[in-house]
């Protein structure tokens, strides 16, 4: 178990610079998931980590060892590939006994150590298949078996769940997580899938183009996003963002007016559809769409400042299409951002229109 | 009244398989049947068939005793060659050049197939004049002034098997390793990445990754190469024309002597189809030692 710490890290392919400077510290035994869009360097940062690729630039720390150096080979680091990897020409046995091979474990060891992985991923009736002979779901579990065999002091998963169908997805994340919890081995997740990163880490990394937007619990990048990029990256369906200026205590989005005290300035403000209620008061506005998404119901509403999306409980349709509503929200739950740097402007309020006003 | 679908498989079979049928058997069978029917009769250089005889066989199994040396030279030419220079030495190309950089890597296979793409003439005048025996000749050159060799040496006659494994390998070589090569590129790169992570070094990587993904080109190349150096012999007789006296007459050439240069077109055939037996047994041993069958990939698509 170790903690990880990357010190202005810059990694360059050529004339890409593709991370432009990483400052990172992770503690040892923590679970943290890498969150970001596709290309925005997550897989690179972990193939730094393991050694397979060399940092162009900075300091990578594992327990405040230098380790820019180190070949991969040294380091002590398990890694599910995306890709699972699996040797395709070895069995299921000889796969996870492989980096047992160069750590110079004796025989018997050996052997007892790949059975007891095999189990604890419930791979241990297919020791004698091939790679080919497996489903998707048992291939991961051979190859997160193999991660684990040597007992790494790092393990680093990248997308492993991607190619797993939805209920085999939903089981390897408790069973990653709870494995993870078990053996306390500092381990990074790679995913672009936010709802794997909010459920299975205790901290969210999410990157953008190479850099950190955002390291936090689930919950504050859910809750208190620092960015417009957050907002709009984190939560299903996407947060509803509406433009506005702020004067005079309150914004105004064209004739609409939304109260708001001490602010001044161009801003957005971020509704998330689950945060949204039809009321007797608030937005006005006409139901334009209904699409049922299981035990949730999304309305999409036509109102003065746009479509604004609405998810609410039930499974049954509350309202029709053509109805007029009015929508609601809590002035805790409305996130500002002022529009020039689209940073969060942190402890504003937002406070629905009022037909009164 | 046939189905439409009985039509149809005859007339794809017509359509993939007839051409490569009529190629077989105009290229293949045809000869062969000549071969035979010449191989029993005394064809000579008069081009006249006098008699038919069997006596070209009982040379063969027994009454030439030349083609005891003559053979146990094929064989040590054929896995001489094959063991250092098609197989190995492609291999080693194929494993260097792929492991340093782009660049570097395609101009050393360019220079490895240069000879492949010469005419045969020049790349054996290039050796010609490499092993020439007097001082001129360039490798004598660099012994003598480079390493201060007294008498400079005429590997012709010295060591005449050496050189002519030695330049049909040079050549054989290029072949396994644009086909090791193209079979390294293919092997997915995470492999070597999950390797490297899982502690191997780079002897480690070759044996456990690399090697395991060759079996299929490597069974090919063998194979492939055994019968061709089998057949083959234009090199030799460029260089050395089979000697001095018969030391470097691998089998083919002993063939081309026997039929073309002292006329014997009977007993030529007859050696002929003796060496076309020993090709296809050459051939189904390796197809046997390689369970070829076993590599050999399912249809991709199922046609009926
Ligand atoms: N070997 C390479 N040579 C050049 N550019 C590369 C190389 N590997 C990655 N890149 C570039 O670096 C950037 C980050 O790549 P990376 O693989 O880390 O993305 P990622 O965050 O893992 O994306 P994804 O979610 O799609 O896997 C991309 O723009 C990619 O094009
Ligand atoms: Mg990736």
């Amino acid at each position: 178990m170790a903690s990880i710490e990357f010190r202005n890290v810059i990694k360059r392919f050529g004339d890409v610079e593709v991370i432009p400077g990483l400052n990172l510290t992770i503690e040892h035994g923590e679970f943290v998931a890498l969150l970001g869009p596709s290309g925005c360097g997550k897989s690179t940062s972990l193939f730094m980590l393991a050694g397979i690729y060399l940092p162009s630039g900075g300091e990578l720390l594992f327990d405040g060892h230098l380790v820019n150096e180190v070949e991969a080979r040294d380091r002590n680091v398990g890694i599910v590939f995306q890709s699972y990897a699996l040797y395709p020409h070895m069995n299921v046995h000889d796969n996870i006994l492989f980096p047992l091979r160069f750590k110079k474990t004796p025989r018997e060891e050996a052997l007892v150590r790949v059975k007891a992985a095999a189990e604890l991923v419930h791979v241990g009736e297919l020791l004698d298949r091939r790679p080919s002979e497996l489903s998707g779901g048992q291939q991961q579990r051979v190859a997160l078996a193999r991660a684990l065999v040597k007992e790494p002091q790092i393990l680093l998963l990248d997308e492993p769940l991607s190619n797993l169908d939805a209920t085999l997805r939903l089981t390897m994340r408790t069973e990653i997580k709870s494995l993870q919890k078990k053996l306390g081995v500092t381990t990074i997740l790679v995913t672009h899938d936010q709802i794997e990163a909010t459920t299975m880490a205790d901290r969210v990394i999410c990157m953008r183009g190479g850099g950190i937007e955002q390291v936090g619990t689930p919950d504050d990048l859910y809750l208190r996003p620092a960015s417009l990029f957050i907002a709009g990256f984190i939560g299903s369906p996407p947060v509803n963002l509406i433009r506005g200026t702020a004067e005079n205590g309150a914004v105004h989005v064209g004739a609409t007016v939304f109260p708001s005290e001490g602010i001044r300035g161009d801003v957005t403000i971020g509704l998330r559809p689950e945060h949204l209620k039809f009321a007797g008061d608030g937005l006005r506005g006409r139901i334009a769409e209904i699409e049922p998404m299981g035990r949730e119901i999304l309305y999409v509403v036509d109102t003065d400042v746009g479509h604004v999306r609405v998810l609410e409980h039930g499974s049954a349709a509350a309202h029709s299409a053509g109805e007029a509503v009015h929508i609601d929200f809590s002035p805790t739950e409305a996130l500002l951002f002022r529009t020039s740097n689209e940073k969060l402007i942190a402890g504003a309020n937002v406070c629905p229109p009022r037909r009164a006003s | 009244m046939k189905s439409r679908a009985w039509w149809r498989q005859r007339v794809n079979f017509v359509i993939f398989l007839g051409p490569a049928i009529l190629l077989t058997v105009f290229f293949f069978v045809v000869p062969v049947l000549i071969d035979i029917a010449v191989s029993f009769t005394d064809l000579g250089r008069s081009l006249r068939v006098t008699r038919f005889t069997t006596e070209h066989y009982e040379r063969v199994f027994g009454g030439d005793r030349r083609l005891t040396d003559v053979m146990a030279l094929t064989f040590i030419y054929v896995l001489g060659t094959l063991a250092l220079f098609n197989v190995t030495f492609g291999l080693v190309l194929a494993l260097i050049t792929t492991s340093i950089d782009k660049v570097s890597g395609g101009f050393f296979r360019g220079v490895w197939l240069l000879p492949r793409m010469s005419p045969s003439v020049l790349y054996i005048l290039l050796w010609v004049w490499v092993v020439n025996p007097s001082q001129y000749g360039l490798l004598n050159q660099i012994l003598m002034t480079v390493f201060g060799l007294e008498q400079p040496l005429d590997l012709l006659t010295t060591a005449p098997i050496a050189l002519i494994i030695i330049s049909n390998g040079f050549i054989g070589a290029s072949m396994g390793m644009i086909i090791f090569t193209s079979a390294i590129r293919g092997i997915p790169e995470h492999l070597f990445h999950a390797a490297r992570v899982d502690g191997a070094g780079s002897l480690a990587i070759v044996w456990y990754i690399t090697l395991p993904a060759l079996r299929w080109p490597i069974s090919f190349i063998t194979i492939y190469q055994a019968l061709s150096l089998l057949v083959s012999f234009e090199y030799i007789l460029l260089l050395t024309k089979g000697g001095p006296f018969y030391d470097t007459t691998v089998y083919a050439l002993y063939i081309y002597r026997r039929a073309f240069q002292s006329g014997q077109y009977g007993y030529g055939a007859a050696l002929s189809l003796f060496l076309i037996v020993i090709g296809i047994a050459v051939a189904l041993l390796g197809w046997r030692f390689f369970d070829m069958k076993r590599l050999l990939q399912n249809p991709r698509i199922e046609v009926q």
